[in-house]
């Protein structure tokens, strides 16, 4: 094999925040849950009560993981059919209450793309702007949630582009002065960080705390006014259409319990390496700016842009060299606009690179990635005439 | 319209992706006198962000962005050093 060529074990996996590699306890799960758990769950002989069970064993622990009662969790089919369902259910289920819908400008795009159904169904959304960190506006985030036709508000508990955390405790309790309900997306901390408190909904995605694909989480609060805008279906509480994915969602359940066991030693190796890309980008790359709250962000995430780089041909070096990262830049993206998350805080959208670190993340791929970066970037920057 | 100088310079980066309008600006802004407004003309929608961001990081300053007729903008900066 040439020098320059990787194969899967020597490419250091940077983009958790996408998606987080299958755990081996959750692949374990799986294949055990496809031979024991493939049944009906609805039904009433032997193979469909063990399904059942399964089922509702998972239920009860990813419950408890998010700090919800089993009969307020049901499982959908992605993160984003979560949110879709959860704003759009809540929004149906308030009704009366009024059509008014906020949300910071730096949701995910499920959120974002939700709200624009919304309004051209003649409901109206506040999008609430972010300053240079990516936090939202609390005291605008307020104002929104006190108007009297507001019948819901949505926040994620950490921005899945920059890992800045919003302040949702504060926005939980905006919304409870004003009876209005809010939807947290916690689609970049579960499994990770400790939830906050006070929802009213709550969305996740398995295989961002390292689960299979195809299973997503809706819980909603008990006395939360709810209907699903879909057609009827017995399923999941009826809030959630189709079979139920018995194994993956087993295997959701194994992860969530393995990542929640290890949050913590983990959170805190992680954030120490992101610190340390975070410290070490700007002193040897020149024309950077690190993007994002230093200290108080998911313990994953760090973002950076370099001045003159166009960001496709650095994550094309980049995988050459055999990382895995993301980015904002529009070049990168199949869409022509650049990310709504770097336009809103005002930050550079082009040479934008995010690095977002998995379980197990090792000191020595950082330090790898810290060492090839500059060289890249210049070199990048050479064939632009900038440097 | 203190601030809305006759731009000194205008770049037209109409159809150029970014980053190569800020590229642009970044190479001529010193072709300009101190204070002189220089303007970029671009329709990436990147531009409309990065332009103020570049001048926010680099302490020059952005003067305004406006709507060209045609699309894209005039985004005008003033050169601080």
């Amino acid at each position: 094999m040439a020098c320059h060529e990787w194969d899967h074990r020597s490419v250091a996996y940077f983009d958790a925040a996408s998606t987080e590699p299958l755990h081996p306890q959750a692949r374990e799960a799986l294949l055990a849950a496809i031979d024991v758990g493939w049944a009906d769950p609805a039904r009433l002989y032997n193979q469909a009560r063990r399904a059942h069970l399964l089922l509702e064993q998972a239920r009860t622990e990813v419950a408890e993981a998010l700090g919800a009662r089993p009969d307020e969790v049901t499982f959908t089919s992605s993160g984003t059919q979560a949110v879709h369902l959860g704003l759009l259910g809540t929004l149906q289920g308030r009704r009366r209450a009024g059509r008014h819908l906020v949300t910071s400008a730096v949701e995910h795009s499920s959120v974002l793309h939700a709200a624009r159904l919304h309004e051209r169904d003649g409901g109206s959304a506040e999008l609430v702007g972010v300053d240079r960190l990516g936090r939202v506006d609390l005291s605008a985030f307020t104002e929104a949630v006190a108007r009297p036709d507001t019948a819901l508000a949505c926040l994620q508990t950490a921005n899945h582009e920059v890992g800045t955390v919003q302040p949702v405790a504060e926005a939980a309790a905006a919304c409870r002065r004003h009876g209005v309900p809010l939807l947290v997306d916690a689609a970049q901390t579960a499994g990770r960080m400790p939830l906050p408190e006070g929802w009213s909904v709550l969305t996740a995605s398995a295989h961002k705390w390292g689960g299979p694909p195809g299973v997503g989480v809706l819980a909603v609060r008990k006395g939360t006014r709810f209907r699903s805008f879909l057609p009827e279906d017995e399923r999941e509480r009826r809030r959630v259409p189709g079979f139920e994915n018995v194994p993956g969602i087993v295997a959701a359940a194994a992860a969530l319990r393995a990542m929640t066991a290890d949050a913590a030693r983990e959170r805190s190796r992680l954030s120490a390496l992101v610190g340390k890309i975070r410290e070490t980008v700007p002193k040897v790359v020149p024309d950077v700016e690190v993007i994002g709250d230093p200290d108080d962000r998911a313990p994953h995430i760090v973002t950076f842009s370099c001045l003159y780089v166009d960001g496709e041909a650095l994550l094309t070096e980049l995988d050459k060299a055999g990382f895995a990262v993301s980015s904002g830049s529009s070049c990168t993206a199949s869409t022509l606009r650049p990310s709504h998350v770097l336009e809103a805080m005002g930050v550079l959208t082009h040479g934008n690179v995010r690095v977002s670190l998995p379980r197990g993340a090792s000191a020595a791929e950082v330090d790898r990635f810290l060492t090839v970066l500059p060289e890249l970037v210049h070199r990048i920057r050479q064939d632009a005439g900038v440097a | 319209m203190t601030e809305a100088t006759q731009p000194a310079l205008t770049i037209d980066a109409l159809g150029k992706k970014c980053p190569i309008p800020i590229i642009m600006l970044a190479e001529q802004i010193n072709y300009v006198p101190l204070n002189a407004v220089v303007a970029v003309l671009a329709d990436d929608p990147a531009a409309f962000t990065d332009v103020p961001a570049w001048c926010r990081l680099k302490s020059h300053r952005h003067v305004g962005s406006y709507e060209l007729p045609q699309g894209g903008w005039a985004i005008h900066v003033r050169r601080n050093y």
